[in-house]
Protein backbone atom coordinates (compact mmCIF):
# COMPACT_ATOMS: atom_id res chain seq x y z
CA UNK A 1 0.00 0.00 0.00
CA UNK A 2 1.77 3.28 -0.98
CA UNK A 3 0.06 7.03 0.06
CA UNK A 4 -1.34 8.78 -2.98
CA UNK A 5 -3.46 11.98 -3.13
CA UNK A 6 -5.32 12.29 -0.09
CA UNK A 7 -8.64 13.31 -2.02
CA UNK A 8 -9.39 9.69 -2.17
CA UNK A 9 -7.66 5.98 -1.55
CA UNK A 10 -4.68 5.36 -3.17
CA UNK A 11 -4.62 2.84 -5.98
CA UNK A 12 -1.34 3.29 -7.17
CA UNK A 13 -2.42 0.28 -9.04
CA UNK A 14 -4.14 2.52 -11.51
CA UNK A 15 -3.32 5.73 -13.63
CA UNK A 16 -5.41 8.57 -12.70
CA UNK A 17 -2.53 11.30 -11.65
CA UNK A 18 -1.03 10.44 -14.76
CA UNK A 19 -3.86 11.22 -16.46
CA UNK A 20 -5.10 14.10 -15.02
CA UNK A 21 -1.15 15.47 -15.96
CA UNK A 22 -1.89 14.47 -19.57
CA UNK A 23 -5.22 16.49 -19.52
CA UNK A 24 -4.04 19.52 -18.07
CA UNK A 25 -1.67 19.31 -21.14
CA UNK A 26 -3.87 18.53 -23.61
CA UNK A 27 -6.01 21.65 -21.71
CA UNK A 28 -2.98 24.33 -22.02
CA UNK A 29 -2.46 22.79 -25.90
CA UNK A 30 -5.99 23.79 -26.42
CA UNK A 31 -6.15 26.89 -25.16
CA UNK A 32 -3.28 28.15 -27.13
CA UNK A 33 -4.43 27.10 -30.19
CA UNK A 34 -8.31 28.41 -29.36
CA UNK A 35 -5.73 31.68 -28.73
CA UNK A 36 -4.16 31.55 -32.38
CA UNK A 37 -6.53 30.01 -34.87
CA UNK A 38 -9.24 31.63 -36.42
CA UNK A 39 -10.35 33.97 -39.28
CA UNK A 40 -7.13 36.00 -38.24
CA UNK A 41 -4.40 34.03 -37.25
CA UNK A 42 -2.39 34.78 -34.99
CA UNK A 43 1.65 33.62 -34.64
CA UNK A 44 2.76 32.18 -31.41
CA UNK A 45 5.27 35.03 -31.08
CA UNK A 46 2.31 37.61 -31.12
CA UNK A 47 0.24 35.45 -29.19
CA UNK A 48 3.16 35.86 -26.06
CA UNK A 49 3.57 39.57 -26.99
CA UNK A 50 0.32 40.42 -26.69
CA UNK A 51 0.26 38.85 -23.05
CA UNK A 52 3.61 40.02 -21.59
CA UNK A 53 4.05 43.02 -23.78
CA UNK A 54 0.39 44.46 -24.94
CA UNK A 55 0.66 47.23 -27.69
CA UNK A 56 -2.70 48.69 -28.44
CA UNK A 57 -2.09 49.97 -31.70
CA UNK A 58 -0.92 46.15 -32.69
CA UNK A 59 -4.15 44.56 -34.91
CA UNK A 60 -2.71 41.06 -33.30
CA UNK A 61 -2.94 41.99 -29.69
CA UNK A 62 -6.16 43.17 -29.72
CA UNK A 63 -7.87 40.41 -31.15
CA UNK A 64 -5.66 38.10 -28.61
CA UNK A 65 -6.73 40.70 -25.50
CA UNK A 66 -10.34 41.74 -26.44
CA UNK A 67 -11.58 38.57 -28.31
CA UNK A 68 -10.08 35.63 -28.67
CA UNK A 69 -8.82 35.35 -24.68
CA UNK A 70 -12.13 36.17 -23.23
CA UNK A 71 -13.44 33.44 -25.47
CA UNK A 72 -11.37 30.96 -24.64
CA UNK A 73 -11.99 31.43 -20.78
CA UNK A 74 -15.38 31.20 -21.73
CA UNK A 75 -15.14 27.61 -23.65
CA UNK A 76 -13.02 26.87 -20.57
CA UNK A 77 -15.66 27.62 -18.40
CA UNK A 78 -18.89 26.53 -19.98
CA UNK A 79 -17.15 23.09 -20.79
CA UNK A 80 -15.77 22.65 -17.31
CA UNK A 81 -19.83 23.67 -15.82
CA UNK A 82 -21.55 21.32 -18.22
CA UNK A 83 -18.67 18.40 -18.01
CA UNK A 84 -19.13 18.58 -14.11
CA UNK A 85 -22.79 19.13 -13.66
CA UNK A 86 -23.29 15.97 -16.06
CA UNK A 87 -20.67 13.99 -13.80
CA UNK A 88 -23.17 14.98 -10.82
CA UNK A 89 -26.39 14.24 -12.13
CA UNK A 90 -25.81 11.14 -13.96
CA UNK A 91 -23.65 9.95 -10.33
CA UNK A 92 -27.19 11.27 -8.18
CA UNK A 93 -29.62 9.57 -10.42
CA UNK A 94 -27.46 6.94 -11.08
CA UNK A 95 -28.15 7.03 -15.33
CA UNK A 96 -25.68 7.26 -17.64
CA UNK A 97 -28.40 9.04 -20.02
CA UNK A 98 -28.91 11.98 -17.85
CA UNK A 99 -27.62 15.23 -18.67
CA UNK A 100 -27.34 18.51 -16.85
CA UNK A 101 -30.41 19.77 -18.80
CA UNK A 102 -32.49 17.11 -17.74
CA UNK A 103 -34.14 19.19 -14.85
CA UNK A 104 -35.34 21.37 -16.38
CA UNK A 105 -32.51 24.24 -16.92
CA UNK A 106 -32.31 23.95 -20.68
CA UNK A 107 -36.19 24.54 -21.36
CA UNK A 108 -36.67 26.63 -18.79
CA UNK A 109 -34.13 28.92 -20.15
CA UNK A 110 -35.67 28.47 -23.91
CA UNK A 111 -38.81 29.33 -22.49
CA UNK A 112 -38.03 32.08 -20.72
CA UNK A 113 -36.20 33.71 -23.66
CA UNK A 114 -39.20 32.63 -25.90
CA UNK A 115 -41.38 34.69 -23.55
CA UNK A 116 -38.82 37.39 -23.51
CA UNK A 117 -38.89 37.53 -27.43
CA UNK A 118 -42.27 37.91 -27.73
CA UNK A 119 -42.51 41.02 -24.97
CA UNK A 120 -39.65 42.51 -26.87
CA UNK A 121 -37.65 42.54 -23.50
CA UNK A 122 -34.56 40.16 -25.50
CA UNK A 123 -32.91 43.07 -27.10
CA UNK A 124 -29.51 43.18 -25.53
CA UNK A 125 -26.74 40.05 -24.41
CA UNK A 126 -27.62 41.39 -21.08
CA UNK A 127 -30.92 40.80 -21.10
CA UNK A 128 -30.48 37.43 -22.58
CA UNK A 129 -28.38 36.65 -20.17
CA UNK A 130 -30.90 37.85 -17.43
CA UNK A 131 -33.67 36.01 -18.80
CA UNK A 132 -31.68 32.38 -19.12
CA UNK A 133 -30.94 32.37 -15.40
CA UNK A 134 -34.32 33.48 -14.72
CA UNK A 135 -35.92 30.56 -16.20
CA UNK A 136 -33.36 27.88 -14.98
CA UNK A 137 -33.89 29.05 -11.54
CA UNK A 138 -37.74 29.14 -11.96
CA UNK A 139 -37.88 26.05 -13.79
CA UNK A 140 -35.56 24.05 -11.29
CA UNK A 141 -37.40 25.12 -8.55
CA UNK A 142 -40.51 24.37 -9.63
CA UNK A 143 -38.99 20.43 -10.57
CA UNK A 144 -37.73 20.92 -6.72
CA UNK A 145 -41.10 21.75 -5.27
CA UNK A 146 -42.43 18.63 -7.07
CA UNK A 147 -39.87 16.15 -7.13
CA UNK A 148 -37.63 16.63 -4.08
CA UNK A 149 -38.82 12.78 -1.78
CA UNK A 150 -36.81 10.68 -3.99
CA UNK A 151 -34.40 11.24 -7.00
CA UNK A 152 -36.24 9.35 -9.75
CA UNK A 153 -39.18 11.81 -9.16
CA UNK A 154 -36.68 14.91 -9.59
CA UNK A 155 -36.18 13.12 -12.97
CA UNK A 156 -39.55 12.27 -13.96
CA UNK A 157 -40.83 16.02 -12.82
CA UNK A 158 -37.72 17.54 -14.65
CA UNK A 159 -38.75 15.56 -18.37
CA UNK A 160 -42.48 16.62 -17.94
CA UNK A 161 -41.52 19.92 -17.25
CA UNK A 162 -39.05 19.83 -19.60
CA UNK A 163 -41.79 18.76 -22.22
CA UNK A 164 -44.47 21.25 -20.85
CA UNK A 165 -42.35 24.43 -21.43
CA UNK A 166 -40.73 23.19 -24.92
CA UNK A 167 -44.41 22.42 -25.86
CA UNK A 168 -45.65 26.39 -24.99
CA UNK A 169 -42.34 28.11 -26.33
CA UNK A 170 -42.99 26.11 -29.73
CA UNK A 171 -46.44 27.42 -29.74
CA UNK A 172 -45.69 30.66 -28.69
CA UNK A 173 -42.98 30.76 -31.94
CA UNK A 174 -44.85 29.24 -34.28
CA UNK A 175 -47.44 32.08 -34.22
CA UNK A 176 -44.50 35.19 -33.90
CA UNK A 177 -42.06 34.50 -36.36
CA UNK A 178 -40.14 37.38 -34.44
CA UNK A 179 -39.82 35.41 -31.67
CA UNK A 180 -38.44 32.69 -33.62
CA UNK A 181 -35.91 34.52 -34.86
CA UNK A 182 -34.51 35.99 -31.86
CA UNK A 183 -34.51 32.25 -30.22
CA UNK A 184 -32.92 30.79 -32.96
CA UNK A 185 -29.62 32.46 -32.36
CA UNK A 186 -29.62 31.28 -29.10
CA UNK A 187 -31.15 28.04 -29.59
CA UNK A 188 -28.06 27.02 -31.60
CA UNK A 189 -25.45 27.21 -28.66
CA UNK A 190 -22.40 28.81 -29.59
CA UNK A 191 -19.25 30.87 -27.90
CA UNK A 192 -19.33 33.95 -30.77
CA UNK A 193 -20.13 36.83 -29.85
CA UNK A 194 -21.47 36.16 -26.25
CA UNK A 195 -17.11 37.47 -25.17
CA UNK A 196 -18.42 40.57 -25.39
CA UNK A 197 -20.97 40.63 -22.37
CA UNK A 198 -19.87 41.53 -19.35
CA UNK A 199 -19.43 37.61 -18.35
CA UNK A 200 -18.01 37.93 -14.30
CA UNK A 201 -21.41 36.85 -12.77
CA UNK A 202 -21.79 33.50 -14.60
CA UNK A 203 -18.02 32.94 -14.45
CA UNK A 204 -18.01 33.55 -10.41
CA UNK A 205 -20.94 31.57 -10.65
CA UNK A 206 -19.35 28.80 -12.75
CA UNK A 207 -16.42 28.93 -10.29
CA UNK A 208 -17.49 28.60 -7.23
CA UNK A 209 -19.97 25.82 -8.09
CA UNK A 210 -17.39 23.92 -9.19
CA UNK A 211 -15.39 23.99 -5.90
CA UNK A 212 -19.13 23.16 -4.68
CA UNK A 213 -18.71 19.86 -6.70
CA UNK A 214 -15.61 19.04 -5.90
CA UNK A 215 -16.04 19.09 -2.06
CA UNK A 216 -19.47 17.01 -2.32
CA UNK A 217 -17.95 14.34 -4.55
CA UNK A 218 -16.80 12.47 -1.61
CA UNK A 219 -20.43 12.77 -0.02
CA UNK A 220 -21.62 11.42 -3.55
CA UNK A 221 -19.70 8.39 -3.43
CA UNK A 222 -21.73 7.15 -0.81
CA UNK A 223 -24.69 8.07 -2.38
CA UNK A 224 -23.51 6.33 -5.49
CA UNK A 225 -23.84 2.84 -3.82
CA UNK A 226 -27.97 3.75 -3.58
CA UNK A 227 -29.99 5.70 -1.18
CA UNK A 228 -30.06 2.65 1.08
CA UNK A 229 -26.00 2.01 1.45
CA UNK A 230 -25.82 5.83 1.71
CA UNK A 231 -28.27 6.03 4.94
CA UNK A 232 -26.82 3.26 6.84
CA UNK A 233 -22.84 4.69 6.04
CA UNK A 234 -23.91 8.48 7.88
CA UNK A 235 -24.49 10.41 4.39
CA UNK A 236 -27.13 13.00 4.98
CA UNK A 237 -29.44 11.98 1.64
CA UNK A 238 -31.59 14.43 1.71
CA UNK A 239 -29.25 17.44 2.18
CA UNK A 240 -26.62 15.62 -0.35
CA UNK A 241 -28.98 15.50 -2.96
CA UNK A 242 -30.56 19.13 -2.43
CA UNK A 243 -26.69 20.76 -2.27
CA UNK A 244 -25.73 18.60 -5.94
CA UNK A 245 -29.25 19.59 -7.09
CA UNK A 246 -28.74 23.54 -6.54
CA UNK A 247 -24.85 23.06 -7.93
CA UNK A 248 -25.78 21.75 -10.96
CA UNK A 249 -28.69 23.65 -11.24
CA UNK A 250 -25.95 26.95 -10.86
CA UNK A 251 -23.60 25.18 -13.84
CA UNK A 252 -25.88 24.25 -16.06
CA UNK A 253 -27.92 27.22 -15.62
CA UNK A 254 -24.97 29.50 -16.10
CA UNK A 255 -23.64 27.41 -18.88
CA UNK A 256 -26.81 27.47 -20.48
CA UNK A 257 -27.13 31.21 -20.10
CA UNK A 258 -24.07 32.95 -21.46
CA UNK A 259 -23.67 29.90 -24.46
CA UNK A 260 -27.72 28.67 -25.32
CA UNK A 261 -28.26 25.00 -25.18
CA UNK A 262 -24.66 23.01 -25.77
CA UNK A 263 -25.36 20.09 -23.38
CA UNK A 264 -24.02 17.45 -25.02
CA UNK A 265 -20.66 18.06 -23.62
CA UNK A 266 -22.58 17.06 -20.47
CA UNK A 267 -23.55 13.87 -21.39
CA UNK A 268 -20.51 12.50 -23.07
CA UNK A 269 -17.63 13.78 -20.86
CA UNK A 270 -18.57 11.69 -17.54
CA UNK A 271 -18.86 8.69 -19.42
CA UNK A 272 -15.42 8.85 -21.26
CA UNK A 273 -13.99 9.48 -17.66
CA UNK A 274 -15.96 6.89 -15.92
CA UNK A 275 -13.90 3.53 -16.27
CA UNK A 276 -10.41 5.82 -15.96
CA UNK A 277 -11.61 6.80 -12.91
CA UNK A 278 -12.25 3.35 -11.50
CA UNK A 279 -15.52 4.75 -9.98
CA UNK A 280 -14.48 7.86 -7.80
CA UNK A 281 -16.50 10.60 -8.07
CA UNK A 282 -14.06 13.09 -6.90
CA UNK A 283 -11.33 12.33 -9.44
CA UNK A 284 -14.82 11.99 -12.08
CA UNK A 285 -15.52 15.60 -11.36
CA UNK A 286 -11.58 17.01 -11.11
CA UNK A 287 -11.11 15.26 -14.47
CA UNK A 288 -14.37 17.10 -16.25
CA UNK A 289 -13.77 19.84 -14.97
CA UNK A 290 -10.35 19.34 -17.11
CA UNK A 291 -11.69 17.27 -20.24
CA UNK A 292 -15.10 19.55 -20.46
CA UNK A 293 -12.99 22.73 -21.51
CA UNK A 294 -10.61 20.21 -23.50
CA UNK A 295 -13.62 19.17 -25.79
CA UNK A 296 -15.36 22.44 -25.65
CA UNK A 297 -12.14 24.40 -27.34
CA UNK A 298 -11.56 22.13 -29.46
CA UNK A 299 -15.17 22.08 -30.98
CA UNK A 300 -15.24 26.12 -30.70
CA UNK A 301 -11.49 26.13 -32.57
CA UNK A 302 -12.90 23.82 -35.25
CA UNK A 303 -16.00 25.60 -35.36
CA UNK A 304 -14.22 29.05 -36.37
CA UNK A 305 -12.24 27.27 -39.34
CA UNK A 306 -15.01 25.11 -40.73
CA UNK A 307 -16.23 26.52 -43.54
CA UNK A 308 -15.14 29.59 -45.25
CA UNK A 309 -18.26 31.72 -45.06
CA UNK A 310 -18.38 31.34 -41.57
CA UNK A 311 -18.88 30.43 -38.01
CA UNK A 312 -20.47 26.90 -37.61
CA UNK A 313 -22.44 26.80 -34.04
CA UNK A 314 -19.94 25.22 -31.28
CA UNK A 315 -23.13 23.16 -30.22
CA UNK A 316 -23.22 21.37 -33.60
CA UNK A 317 -19.41 20.43 -33.68
CA UNK A 318 -19.74 19.05 -30.20
CA UNK A 319 -22.61 17.15 -31.14
CA UNK A 320 -20.67 15.75 -34.58
CA UNK A 321 -17.41 14.99 -33.05
CA UNK A 322 -19.02 13.53 -29.42
CA UNK A 323 -22.00 11.47 -31.06
CA UNK A 324 -19.04 8.97 -33.28
CA UNK A 325 -17.40 9.00 -29.54
CA UNK A 326 -20.02 7.62 -27.70
CA UNK A 327 -20.82 4.97 -30.26
CA UNK A 328 -17.18 4.24 -30.44
CA UNK A 329 -17.32 3.81 -26.23
CA UNK A 330 -20.05 1.34 -26.59
CA UNK A 331 -19.04 -0.26 -29.10
CA UNK A 332 -16.00 -1.15 -27.84
CA UNK A 333 -16.74 -1.37 -24.34
CA UNK A 334 -20.20 -2.58 -24.45
CA UNK A 335 -23.43 -1.11 -23.68
CA UNK A 336 -22.35 -2.02 -19.54
CA UNK A 337 -19.75 0.95 -19.68
CA UNK A 338 -22.67 3.72 -20.20
CA UNK B 1 -26.65 -11.92 28.19
CA UNK B 2 -25.72 -8.39 27.90
CA UNK B 3 -27.58 -6.56 25.30
CA UNK B 4 -27.05 -3.11 23.73
CA UNK B 5 -29.21 -2.95 21.19
CA UNK B 6 -33.11 -3.20 21.29
CA UNK B 7 -36.41 -2.79 19.93
CA UNK B 8 -38.88 -1.58 22.69
CA UNK B 9 -42.50 -1.58 22.18
CA UNK B 10 -41.70 -0.76 18.29
CA UNK B 11 -44.71 -0.19 15.65
CA UNK B 12 -43.77 -0.74 12.37
CA UNK B 13 -45.10 -0.11 9.08
CA UNK B 14 -44.94 1.85 5.64
CA UNK B 15 -47.39 4.80 5.82
CA UNK B 16 -50.75 3.16 6.56
CA UNK B 17 -49.83 -0.12 6.35
CA UNK B 18 -48.87 -1.57 9.69
CA UNK B 19 -46.28 -4.52 9.79
CA UNK B 20 -45.27 -4.99 13.57
CA UNK B 21 -47.56 -4.19 16.57
CA UNK B 22 -45.54 -3.21 19.74
CA UNK B 23 -42.49 -5.52 19.20
CA UNK B 24 -39.66 -6.18 21.74
CA UNK B 25 -36.27 -7.56 20.90
CA UNK B 26 -32.55 -7.48 22.78
CA UNK B 27 -29.83 -7.82 20.68
CA UNK B 28 -27.76 -10.20 22.41
CA UNK B 29 -24.37 -8.77 22.17
CA UNK B 30 -21.12 -10.91 20.89
CA UNK B 31 -23.72 -13.56 19.17
CA UNK B 32 -25.01 -14.45 16.11
CA UNK B 33 -28.53 -13.26 15.97
CA UNK B 34 -30.76 -15.23 12.70
CA UNK B 35 -34.24 -13.69 12.12
CA UNK B 36 -36.14 -16.31 10.53
CA UNK B 37 -39.74 -16.33 9.47
CA UNK B 38 -41.95 -16.68 5.95
CA UNK B 39 -41.67 -14.03 3.56
CA UNK B 40 -43.86 -10.70 4.19
CA UNK B 41 -43.36 -11.06 8.45
CA UNK B 42 -41.66 -8.14 8.99
CA UNK B 43 -38.45 -9.41 8.87
CA UNK B 44 -36.44 -6.71 6.95
CA UNK B 45 -38.48 -4.29 8.21
CA UNK B 46 -37.52 -5.04 11.83
CA UNK B 47 -33.80 -4.94 10.21
CA UNK B 48 -34.57 -2.10 8.41
CA UNK B 49 -35.85 -0.09 11.83
CA UNK B 50 -32.69 -1.53 14.06
CA UNK B 51 -30.49 0.49 11.36
CA UNK B 52 -32.90 3.39 11.19
CA UNK B 53 -33.86 3.32 7.26
CA UNK B 54 -37.28 2.89 9.44
CA UNK B 55 -38.47 5.12 12.16
CA UNK B 56 -40.72 3.40 14.18
CA UNK B 57 -44.37 5.09 14.64
CA UNK B 58 -44.26 4.27 18.13
CA UNK B 59 -41.62 2.76 20.37
CA UNK B 60 -37.99 3.46 20.17
CA UNK B 61 -35.32 1.42 18.71
CA UNK B 62 -32.17 2.16 21.29
CA UNK B 63 -28.30 1.91 21.26
CA UNK B 64 -27.33 1.93 24.79
CA UNK B 65 -30.11 3.49 26.69
CA UNK B 66 -30.17 6.04 23.70
CA UNK B 67 -32.85 6.44 21.04
CA UNK B 68 -30.73 5.87 17.84
CA UNK B 69 -32.97 8.47 15.91
CA UNK B 70 -31.25 11.08 18.61
CA UNK B 71 -27.70 9.87 17.36
CA UNK B 72 -25.69 11.39 14.90
CA UNK B 73 -25.64 9.64 11.27
CA UNK B 74 -21.94 9.01 10.88
CA UNK B 75 -22.09 8.17 14.46
CA UNK B 76 -24.54 5.69 14.54
CA UNK B 77 -22.94 4.58 10.69
CA UNK B 78 -19.62 3.71 13.38
CA UNK B 79 -21.68 1.18 15.19
CA UNK B 80 -23.89 -0.51 12.83
CA UNK B 81 -23.34 -1.57 9.10
CA UNK B 82 -26.01 -2.75 7.51
CA UNK B 83 -25.88 -4.82 3.85
CA UNK B 84 -28.89 -4.32 2.12
CA UNK B 85 -30.79 -7.74 0.76
CA UNK B 86 -29.94 -6.38 -3.41
CA UNK B 87 -27.34 -3.43 -3.44
CA UNK B 88 -26.22 -2.27 -6.63
CA UNK B 89 -22.77 -1.07 -7.45
CA UNK B 90 -21.99 1.97 -9.59
CA UNK B 91 -20.70 1.50 -13.03
CA UNK B 92 -17.33 1.05 -13.31
CA UNK B 93 -16.33 0.98 -9.86
CA UNK B 94 -13.30 -1.54 -8.72
CA UNK B 95 -13.47 -3.79 -5.77
CA UNK B 96 -10.86 -1.40 -4.08
CA UNK B 97 -12.92 1.44 -4.40
CA UNK B 98 -15.92 -0.21 -3.69
CA UNK B 99 -14.54 -1.76 -0.20
CA UNK B 100 -13.10 2.07 0.64
CA UNK B 101 -16.35 3.45 0.77
CA UNK B 102 -16.98 1.80 3.60
CA UNK B 103 -14.59 4.46 5.32
CA UNK B 104 -17.03 7.02 4.88
CA UNK B 105 -18.38 7.47 8.44
CA UNK B 106 -14.81 7.51 9.41
CA UNK B 107 -13.78 10.56 7.19
CA UNK B 108 -14.58 14.44 7.58
CA UNK B 109 -14.05 17.06 5.46
CA UNK B 110 -10.36 17.36 7.41
CA UNK B 111 -9.60 13.98 8.26
CA UNK B 112 -9.64 12.92 4.76
CA UNK B 113 -7.58 8.99 3.87
CA UNK B 114 -5.66 7.99 6.74
CA UNK B 115 -3.20 4.96 6.66
CA UNK B 116 -5.83 4.06 9.36
CA UNK B 117 -8.64 3.70 6.74
CA UNK B 118 -6.17 1.77 4.03
CA UNK B 119 -5.39 -0.35 7.18
CA UNK B 120 -9.08 -1.16 7.45
CA UNK B 121 -10.20 -1.95 3.70
CA UNK B 122 -7.00 -3.98 3.56
CA UNK B 123 -7.67 -6.52 6.59
CA UNK B 124 -11.45 -6.30 5.58
CA UNK B 125 -10.52 -7.76 2.23
CA UNK B 126 -8.31 -10.51 3.50
CA UNK B 127 -10.99 -11.00 5.91
CA UNK B 128 -13.83 -11.20 3.02
CA UNK B 129 -11.18 -12.84 0.91
CA UNK B 130 -11.16 -10.94 -1.59
CA UNK B 131 -7.45 -8.97 -1.62
CA UNK B 132 -6.82 -10.66 -4.92
CA UNK B 133 -9.99 -9.09 -6.78
CA UNK B 134 -9.02 -5.81 -5.77
CA UNK B 135 -8.23 -3.96 -8.99
CA UNK B 136 -11.13 -5.87 -10.84
CA UNK B 137 -14.23 -4.18 -11.56
CA UNK B 138 -17.04 -5.10 -9.42
CA UNK B 139 -19.19 -5.73 -12.63
CA UNK B 140 -17.00 -8.58 -13.47
CA UNK B 141 -17.29 -11.03 -10.65
CA UNK B 142 -19.27 -13.63 -10.00
CA UNK B 143 -22.17 -13.34 -7.47
CA UNK B 144 -20.30 -14.99 -4.54
CA UNK B 145 -17.40 -12.98 -5.14
CA UNK B 146 -19.79 -10.13 -5.42
CA UNK B 147 -21.32 -10.55 -2.44
CA UNK B 148 -18.18 -11.11 -0.26
CA UNK B 149 -16.85 -7.62 -1.80
CA UNK B 150 -19.95 -6.13 -0.34
CA UNK B 151 -18.89 -7.66 3.09
CA UNK B 152 -15.66 -6.58 2.84
CA UNK B 153 -17.31 -2.88 2.31
CA UNK B 154 -19.03 -2.85 5.78
CA UNK B 155 -16.60 -4.78 7.48
CA UNK B 156 -14.20 -2.27 6.68
CA UNK B 157 -17.00 0.08 8.13
CA UNK B 158 -15.22 -1.50 11.44
CA UNK B 159 -18.42 -1.40 13.57
CA UNK B 160 -19.25 -3.18 16.73
CA UNK B 161 -22.73 -4.58 15.05
CA UNK B 162 -22.98 -6.39 11.59
CA UNK B 163 -26.34 -6.54 10.28
CA UNK B 164 -27.42 -8.47 7.26
CA UNK B 165 -30.08 -8.77 5.19
CA UNK B 166 -30.63 -12.47 3.38
CA UNK B 167 -27.06 -12.46 2.38
CA UNK B 168 -26.99 -15.89 1.02
CA UNK B 169 -29.88 -15.70 -1.38
CA UNK B 170 -29.15 -16.06 -4.99
CA UNK B 171 -25.85 -17.81 -3.45
CA UNK B 172 -25.09 -21.29 -4.77
CA UNK B 173 -24.61 -24.17 -1.48
CA UNK B 174 -20.90 -23.73 -1.49
CA UNK B 175 -21.23 -20.20 -1.30
CA UNK B 176 -24.02 -19.80 0.95
CA UNK B 177 -21.91 -21.77 3.41
CA UNK B 178 -18.93 -20.03 3.10
CA UNK B 179 -20.51 -16.78 3.91
CA UNK B 180 -21.77 -18.13 7.15
CA UNK B 181 -18.50 -19.74 7.69
CA UNK B 182 -17.54 -16.05 7.46
CA UNK B 183 -20.13 -14.84 9.59
CA UNK B 184 -19.52 -16.92 12.51
CA UNK B 185 -15.74 -16.07 12.63
CA UNK B 186 -16.65 -12.59 12.67
CA UNK B 187 -18.59 -13.47 15.42
CA UNK B 188 -15.86 -15.16 17.25
CA UNK B 189 -13.45 -11.90 16.91
CA UNK B 190 -16.57 -10.36 18.51
CA UNK B 191 -18.51 -8.88 16.30
CA UNK B 192 -22.77 -8.59 17.14
CA UNK B 193 -23.88 -10.57 13.99
CA UNK B 194 -27.58 -10.21 12.89
CA UNK B 195 -28.78 -11.50 9.57
CA UNK B 196 -32.39 -12.24 8.18
CA UNK B 197 -32.02 -15.85 6.60
CA UNK B 198 -34.16 -17.59 4.46
CA UNK B 199 -32.86 -21.41 5.47
CA UNK B 200 -34.10 -22.73 8.78
CA UNK B 201 -31.74 -25.76 8.68
CA UNK B 202 -28.65 -22.85 7.98
CA UNK B 203 -29.91 -20.68 10.79
CA UNK B 204 -29.96 -23.81 13.11
CA UNK B 205 -26.79 -24.72 12.32
CA UNK B 206 -24.87 -21.27 12.80
CA UNK B 207 -26.75 -19.25 15.04
CA UNK B 208 -26.44 -18.59 18.67
CA UNK B 209 -29.84 -17.04 19.09
CA UNK B 210 -32.52 -17.39 16.58
CA UNK B 211 -35.55 -15.14 16.37
CA UNK B 212 -38.58 -16.75 14.84
CA UNK B 213 -41.35 -14.50 13.35
CA UNK B 214 -44.60 -14.68 12.25
CA UNK B 215 -46.97 -11.49 11.11
CA UNK B 216 -45.25 -9.28 12.32
CA UNK B 217 -44.30 -10.44 15.96
CA UNK B 218 -41.90 -12.63 17.62
CA UNK B 219 -43.14 -16.25 17.81
CA UNK B 220 -40.22 -17.59 19.88
CA UNK B 221 -36.29 -16.20 20.18
CA UNK B 222 -33.28 -18.73 21.95
CA UNK B 223 -31.31 -21.29 21.13
CA UNK B 224 -32.09 -23.29 18.22
CA UNK B 225 -31.90 -26.28 20.45
CA UNK B 226 -34.58 -24.87 22.96
CA UNK B 227 -37.30 -23.29 20.47
CA UNK B 228 -37.06 -25.39 17.37
CA UNK B 229 -39.72 -27.69 17.52
CA UNK B 230 -42.54 -29.22 15.20
CA UNK B 231 -44.94 -27.25 16.52
CA UNK B 232 -43.33 -23.63 16.32
CA UNK B 233 -42.49 -25.11 12.65
CA UNK B 234 -45.92 -25.47 12.21
CA UNK B 235 -46.98 -22.60 13.64
CA UNK B 236 -44.49 -20.32 11.90
CA UNK B 237 -44.19 -21.63 8.24
CA UNK B 238 -47.79 -23.75 8.69
CA UNK B 239 -45.26 -26.09 7.40
CA UNK B 240 -45.76 -30.19 8.89
CA UNK B 241 -42.86 -31.32 9.88
CA UNK B 242 -39.98 -33.95 11.58
CA UNK B 243 -37.38 -32.28 13.39
CA UNK B 244 -33.95 -34.58 13.50
CA UNK B 245 -30.50 -33.98 14.66
CA UNK B 246 -28.14 -32.66 11.99
CA UNK B 247 -25.87 -35.61 11.00
CA UNK B 248 -22.40 -33.03 11.18
CA UNK B 249 -23.30 -30.34 13.61
CA UNK B 250 -26.46 -31.94 16.01
CA UNK B 251 -28.14 -28.82 15.62
CA UNK B 252 -32.20 -29.19 14.72
CA UNK B 253 -33.05 -29.75 11.32
CA UNK B 254 -36.11 -29.48 9.81
CA UNK B 255 -37.65 -31.99 7.34
CA UNK B 256 -40.69 -31.23 5.80
CA UNK B 257 -43.11 -34.07 5.54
Amino acid sequence: MTSAPPASPPTARTARPAILVVGLLALFAAGVASVAVGARAVPLGELWGALADFDPLNGDHLVVRDIRLPRTLLGIAVGAALAVGGALIQTLSRNPLAEPGILGVTHGAGFALTVGAALGLAGSAVSQLGLGVAGSVLATALVYAVGRHSTLRLLLAGVAFSAVLMGVSLGIRLTSPDTLDKYRFWAVGSLAGREQTDLTVPLVAIGAALVGALVIARSLNAIALGETVAHTLGANVARVRTATLVLITVLAGAATAVAGPILFVGLIVPHLLRRLTSGSVPWLVGLSAVVGPILMLVADTIARVLLHTGEVPVAIVTAFLGGPVLIWVVRRYGAGSL
Amino acid sequence: MTTRLSAQDVTLGYGDRVVSTRLSLDVPDGAFTAVVGPNGCGKSTLLRALVRLLKPAEGAITLDSRSVSDLPAKGLARELAFLPQDPLAPEGITVHQLVSRGRYPHQSLLALWTPEDERAVAEAMVTAEVEDLADRPVAELSGGQRQRVWVAMVLAQDTPYLLLDEPTSFLDITHQYRLLALLSRLRDEGRTVIAVLHDINQACRFADHLVAMKDGRVAAEGAAADVVDAALIKDVFDLPSVIVADPVSGTPMVVPE
